[in-house]
């Protein structure tokens, strides 16, 4: 193929361009006309068809997401908000925290393996683009029904994708969840979240200024890999014809990645980068044009300088290469000499490919022709924006006004029967299967981590400054109402901080959906995000970041509406931080909170194929003095255990908080059906020494919460009214559900 | 007896960080003969008798199922005597 340059598309206007096949819609097509007052060339079409798909531009999404900077609650916290890499948060001591979570979905169903290795490896990138050393990883993964046979291929690449990666990069895995259901086959979840630690004064950004900067590219040569799979995985679902689309994978090399990450710090360190970018979706592409476009001026590349590892690739396929493990630089030209020293120190390609400007477009050459000339706000920044039309779907008077129509057990042979098969659901068994393929451990600063109610890292040796984080969706009341689903995540995760006695700073958020060009997957999105912000402004959590993956849907079923949220909490001593359960016999057992007969959504209804009814209303003033009580009680040493209750309600927590240190619980209910099973938000089950109830009973009345004894530590059992389950047989049936599925 | 070779390697144009490592520790040993490298794997299959068509047939799927992973690699199946 000829080389398509500015000049011959100014001569050949008639040419007909492939815009349709690289995802853009014909009046799209025609605004890059209009901005550019000719046809684009090849390469030119190539950046704003990656640049501009859903993916990269959040066209769809936009318009909502604008509240979460509207309503942004007053924070002195956040040092960094939406828009750069990851929002950054100030944890004190002169320590700044950057974490955020982007999703991997789509690649992750063609190849599971190297899908989520990359995931992980793309998320540990922007946390190290904003100069900071990240320390640790969770991965929310979500999948079809555990028993169905494209699970069974999925998941156990997946697992080992994210563990593969992780794990040679020397990062503790914290935490995360693993969830199923019918309509995540073919559509399974792969979100990954990292987060990073530095000091204030080390925050780097995504900008280019300064003419005569050089635009420097290190990090590993670029290949073919991914090519498309921005603008083409993003932007199609799966049909029975979706193969021949199907680009070539993007391979990690985490020891790659890894030798990346001490370079660019070390770099960082001696200050010798005016702005950072990693190459992630849309590759050189992306980084170009953002850096430009976030910089003064504008932007001169010589693309042919670019190191390749095919020899073959074609300018457009350098520009939308994905090949993993780059990193791109502005560098001051005084010192570049020693950051090609450092780079040669670890052994890390290196190559100046352009220069900033003092003019407002970017322009790329090929062998001294120029083949891009744009201006790059146009390409990053300011790609089409729509108005999507959304409209409450059918379904949801349908399933609102049909009752929960579930068995409630009763006797004690019911209760054991409930207790048991709650424990053994895939959703809610024991993820040992899972998380032991992960280093939990690496780096010595892990402080909890799954099957704990949060991830912690302590991030400072002598002061033992932590950091906690948790990530929660609930689905299936998401489905039921997702303004109420996106706020009760918000709570759970905030919650799920608390109870370790770390106080909820920032939150992040991965929104998975269906089809944005459906009116009813387009609502669900913009209630989730309009119940996310007014959550986050009512309980005074900044959004620092996310991420939208939308075209999660098999034909015409989208995925549940699953806004997973992730919560970031601080704790001044993590050597005071409270354990999930109670290690000692004696101990008396309280119920924060108020039990409702909230089944809709309920694990148990699912369970019972029942999905509808009314979510619970979420109460997040009655949440945050749940949370103010938690922080209280932590601060004067009352509590021995606290464990948040969500899906699985009391059962699961209880199951949970026995077997977690092998101690039994002697517990009795009034209404045990209800009070086992219902997932009423905004409770905790905390363990406390008999003579501190007076105190209990204080911060209760202090904080208007209700504090209600449900039995006492001890013994080998756990014994709920006249229901007797052994440890043994609990333990059983909650291990033996991965294993079994999954050898 | 015979023996059906499946080989398997990864498609020309996926990241091979195993072949890159190889390549890279080979000056370093003083071996200068090597432009890149590429590594892949090699099954031997061990038969009773020669192998029919159909077994073939069968050898080639069972290639395509388990031995190789064919969104990122390609093999190759054929008989040594």
């Amino acid at each position: 193929m000829s080389l398509d340059t500015v000049a011959a598309a100014k001569l050949t206007p008639e040419n007909k361009q492939p815009f349709a096949e690289l995802g853009l819609k014909p009046d799209e097509y025609a605004r890059i006309k209009e901005i550019l007052g000719r046809r684009p060339t090849s390469s030119e079409l190539a950046m704003y068809s990656v640049m501009w798909s859903e993916h990269c531009s959040y066209k769809s999404s936009k318009v909502h997401l604008k509240q979460f900077g509207d309503k942004a609650p007053k924070s002195d916290a956040l040092l960094v908000g939406i828009g750069e890499n990851a929002g950054v948060v100030d944890v004190g001591q002169g320590y700044a925290v950057t974490f955020k979570i982007e999703s991997h979905n789509h690649p992750s169903f063609v190849e599971p393996y190297q899908g989520a290795a990359t995931g992980v490896g793309g998320i540990v990138r922007d946390i190290l683009t904003m100069g900071a050393r990240p320390i640790a990883v969770m991965d929310p993964l979500r999948f079809g029904p555990a028993d169905a046979p494209d699970t069974r291929r999925v998941l156990p690449g997946i697992v080992a994708g994210v563990g593969g990666y992780g794990n040679c990069l020397g990062l503790p895995n914290i935490g995360g969840e693993v969830v199923f259901d019918q309509t995540y086959a073919g559509n399974p979840l792969v979100n990954a979240l990292c987060v990073g630690v530095m000091k204030h004064s080390d925050i780097k950004l995504a900008k280019a200024a300064g003419a005569g900067n050089l635009v420097v590219l290190f990090g590993a040569k670029t290949g073919g890999d991914g090519i498309g799979g921005v603008s083409v995985l993003a932007s199609e679902t799966f049909g029975a014809g979706g193969s021949t689309k199907r680009p070539s994978v993007q391979v990690g090399d985490p020891f790659v990645e890894k030798i990346l990450i001490e370079c660019s710090l070390e770099i960082f360190a001696e200050d010798l980068v005016v702005g950072i970018q990693d190459l992630g979706g849309a590759g050189l592409s992306c980084a170009t044009s953002e850096l430009a476009s976030g910089g003064s001026g504008g932007m001169k590349v010589a693309l042919d300088k670019v190191p390749l590892r095919d020899p073959s690739l074609s300018p457009e396929e350098i520009l939308m290469s994905e090949s993993q493990e780059r990193m791109c630089a502005i560098v001051e030209p005084n010192k570049l000499p020693r950051f090609l020293e450092i780079c040669k120190k670890w052994d890390v390609t290196v190559t100046s490919i352009g220069e900033v400007t003092d003019g407002d477009r970017l322009e790329i050459t090929w062998n001294g022709e120029l083949i891009v000339d744009v201006p790059p706000r146009t390409v990053a920044h300011e790609g089409p924006v729509y108005n999507r039309p959304l409209a409450q779907p059918a379904y949801i008077d349908e399933v609102n006004s049909q009752a929960v129509n579930v068995p409630i057990p009763s006797s004690a042979g019911e209760i054991k029967a409930a207790v048991l098969k709650l424990a053994g659901a895939p959703n809610l068994a024991d993820k040992s299967w899972v998380t032991s393929q992960y280093d939990k451990y690496v780096q010595g600063n892990t402080i909890q981590s799954q099957p704990d109610d949060s991830g912690m890292v302590r991030i400072d040796e002598k002061t033992h400054l932590g950091v906690a984080i948790s990530t929660d969706a609930n689905a299936n009341w998401s489905y039921l109402n997702p303004y109420q689903g996106a706020k009760l995540a918000l709570a759970e995760a905030a919650r799920n901080i608390a109870t370790a006695g770390a106080r909820p700073l920032a939150v992040t958020n991965c929104l998975n959906f269906g089809s944005p060009e459906d009116p009813g997957v387009m609502w669900q999105f913009a209630e989730s995000v309009r119940g996310l912000a007014d959550g986050c402004l009512e309980m005074g959590l900044p959004v620092t970041g996310g991420n939208v993956s939308f075209y999660n849907q098999t034909g015409s079923v989208a995925i549940l509406p699953t806004p997973v949220i992730g919560v970031l909490g601080v704790i001044q001593d993590v050597r005071t931080r409270m354990p999930m359960s109670f290690k000692t016999a004696d101990l008396d057992l309280y119920l924060l909170g108020d039990t409702y007969a909230d089944l809709a959504g309920s694990e148990w209804a699912f369970l019972h194929d029942q999905r509808t009814g009314q979510s619970p209303n979420a109460d997040l003033a009655r949440e945050m003095r749940l949370i103010e009580l938690l922080l209280a009680g932590h601060e004067t040493k009352l509590f021995s255990a606290a464990h948040d209750l969500s899906q699985g309600g009391l059962s699961a927590g209880l199951t949970e908080m026995v077997l977690r240190y092998c101690v039994g619980a002697t517990i009795t209910l009034s209404n045990v059906g209800i009070d086992l099973l219902s997932e009423s938000p905004g409770r905790v089950v905390v363990a406390i020494e008999p003579y501190k109830f007076e105190a209990l009973q204080e911060l209760g009345l202090k904080f208007s919460t209700t504090v209600s004894k449900i039995g006492t530590t001890g013994g080998e059992s756990l014994i709920i009214n006249d229901c007797v389950i052994s440890l043994d047989e609990l333990r059983n049936e909650h291990t033996s559900t991965f294993p079994r599925l999954f050898g | 007896m015979a023996t059906i070779v499946v080989e398997v390697m990864l498609k020309p144009e996926i990241l091979d960080p195993q072949g890159n490592a190889v390549a890279s520790a080979l000056p370093r040993l003083g071996f200068t003969f090597a432009q890149s490298v590429r590594q892949g794997k090699r099954f031997e299959i061990i038969i009773e008798a020669e192998p029919t068509p159909e077994q073939l047939a069968e050898v080639e799927k069972a290639a395509e199922v388990l031995l190789s992973n064919p969104v990122i690699e390609t093999y190759v199946v054929r008989v040594e005597k």
